[in-house]
């Protein structure tokens, strides 16, 4: 049986700080997608929200709350949460229900409207919630893990701060002509070396921010694609992997790894086993690919993630790097979207945000940053507490 | 007034040796893996259906897997000086565990101070008082073979 479903309609709310609550951004998004499908909203079957932790309850019960905004209809509605995974669990759900007949067409929806600065635990006296703990008792912020990784790559394979830069000012040129990225501004070298200092070896400019934004897509079956859409881009592959234990890379928000004292390391590192089940799963490999859309929290952690996905041998991903093989007009471009760099963070819209790229991009309707002749591409992404996300389309 | 009473910011995690102060974890003595924090209800080795956890002390030393620093206030409930003071972070493999463990490096150690794979070694120090407890976490600090040459 064939796990393809088909992807009608995308649509974003663009990235910034907005001031307005993550339900507007959403429905904003929906609408888009539906218009992009060709659909009405009484439509859809099945709702998969995208949870956001920091906007209050209706933030938990997402989908239900962007039916209820959208006009109850009556649709069945689920509500998923997987930290920077979100995305990927949503857009799994609404998967799974229609390979198994479930239903034909689905609204996926994710949506966030972010606070300033660091994200931080929620409150209270948890000790035995590792998030709080490592924040009370270490002051360990995400960039702290960033750093961490940059750290060990200029280590290992000789990385500098300027390879960094080098990622941020990719991505700052390929997010200018994206309407719905939050910054669309020509980034130079010198301009993020001289940006300040926030975690060693990585200044504010080589860390994304957090943003308000939201992105929907609509979903359906191929027999219901048929009626609807001539050649749809198709979702081959979704990957929402967690760890094979022991997992000996120090992970958000964890202060301590696991023991690899009792037990055999595993064949993949939890990173390389991400993409890794999404290629199994569409039969393609890295070599396939035409363009790859991956979570540049840091720009050192793009760089770690181009040998994650197998886009080169560990170790050369500077060199691709270098020699502009990611660059839109290269090899296999990376981030033609901008990335979280042009972007920002907005949790639980940033996975479907991933996919809607790539729907542009296989349709060849990514204006002024087309990646041409694309026919597959992949995205990659991690949740913390162990949530994989990557997603394959392909034309 | 009577003096200040030292306490662990968090009860259970380290011992207050001020000498030889060490991590508190637990080992399965069935399967033989570490967990730290301790984990006390359930093995999580997938292989493993022992629950037959002992608390352990952890090695003292280890070697610095990778570092980096935080030079701007991290948020609530992080309690930090006023005025801030950046820090550096250590993250060091401890060997006979397998198992590498995050801390701040110890006071006015900074980055430029650490390379990959240096010895590294267990201190505890003052987080943040009230009036009537100073409260303590650990920290990585360059061991005194480090100190001693390359």
């Amino acid at each position: 049986m064939s796990k393809d479903v088909a992807v009608l309609g995308a649509g974003m709310h663009p990235w910034g700080k907005w001031g307005q609550s993550f339900v507007t951004y959403g429905v904003k998004a929906a609408q888009d997608a539906l218009r992009d499908a060709g659909l009405q909203w009484r439509d859809i079957q099945f709702v998969a929200g995208g949870d956001t932790i920091r906007n209050g309850y209706p933030g938990f019960v997402a989908g239900a709350t962007f039916a209820q905004a959208l006009g109850w209809s009556g649709a069945k509605v689920s509500s998923s949460y997987g930290a920077c995974a979100t995305g990927a669990q949503a857009i799994s759900v609404a998967r799974a229900h229609i390979l198994a007949g479930l239903c034909d067409v689905a609204l996926v929806i994710g949506a966030d409207s972010a606070p300033k600065g660091f994200f931080a635990p929620t409150g209270g006296s948890r000790p035995d919630d590792p998030d709080w703990l490592r924040f009370h008792i270490q002051g360990i912020t995400n960039p702290t893990y960033f750093g961490l990784y940059a750290r060990r790559r200029m280590d290992a394979h000789g990385a500098t701060q300027q390879d960094f830069a080098t990622v941020k000012v990719k991505n700052a040129k390929h997010g200018l002509h994206n309407p719905n990225a939050r910054y669309r501004k020509e980034v130079d070298l010198e301009q993020v070396l001289s940006s300040a200092l926030v975690a060693d070896p990585l200044h504010l400019l080589d860390i994304c921010a957090t943003s308000d934004g939201a992105a929907a897509l609509v979903l359906s079956s191929m027999d219901f694609a048929r009626k609807h859409s001539t050649n749809p881009v198709k979702i081959a592959a979704v990957s929402t992997v967690t760890p094979v234990y022991p997992n000996t890379i120090i992970e958000m928000p964890n202060l301590a790894t696991d023991s690899k004292a009792g037990v055999g390391l595993p064949e993949l590192g939890f990173k390389e086993s991400i993409a890794h089940g999404a290629y199994e799963e569409a039969g393609l490999g890295p070599e396939d690919m035409s363009l790859a859309e991956v979570y540049d929290l840091s720009t050192a952690l793009e760089l770690d993630w181009y040998e994650q996905i197998g886009l080169c041998p560990p170790g050369d991903a500077e060199k691709l790097l270098r020699d502009g093989e990611t660059t839109i007009g290269g090899r296999i471009p990376v981030n033609a979207s901008g990335g979280l760099a042009s972007f920002g963070e907005a949790v639980p819209a940033q996975a479907i945000a991933q996919v809607c790229e790539l729907t542009w991009q296989l349709r060849g309707q990514a204006k002024g940053r087309q990646v041409e002749g694309a026919k597959a591409g992949v995205t990659v992404n991690q949740g913390l507490f162990g949530h994989g996300s990557s997603v394959i389309c392909r034309v | 007034m009577p003096d200040k009473i030292n306490v662990p910011a968090i009860d259970g995690l380290f011992t207050m040796d001020p000498g030889k102060p060490c991590l508190l974890g637990t080992k399965c003595r069935a399967c033989g893996t570490y967990f730290f924090p301790a984990e006390k209800t359930f093995c999580r080795n997938p292989d493993c259906d022992q629950a037959d956890l002992e608390e352990v002390q952890l090695s003292r030393t280890g070697k610095l897997w990778s570092y980096t620093s935080a030079n701007y206030k991290p948020p609530v409930p992080f309690v930090a000086k006023d005025p801030f003071e950046p820090f550096a972070i250590a993250a060091v493999e401890l060997e006979a565990e397998g198992i590498t463990i995050l801390g701040q490096v110890a006071d006015g150690i900074g980055v430029d101070a650490l390379r990959a794979g240096m010895p590294m070694e267990l201190v505890l120090r003052e987080l943040y008082d009230d009036d009537e407890h100073v409260y303590f976490t650990w920290n990585w600090k360059p061991s005194n073979d480090a100190a001693g040459g390359a």
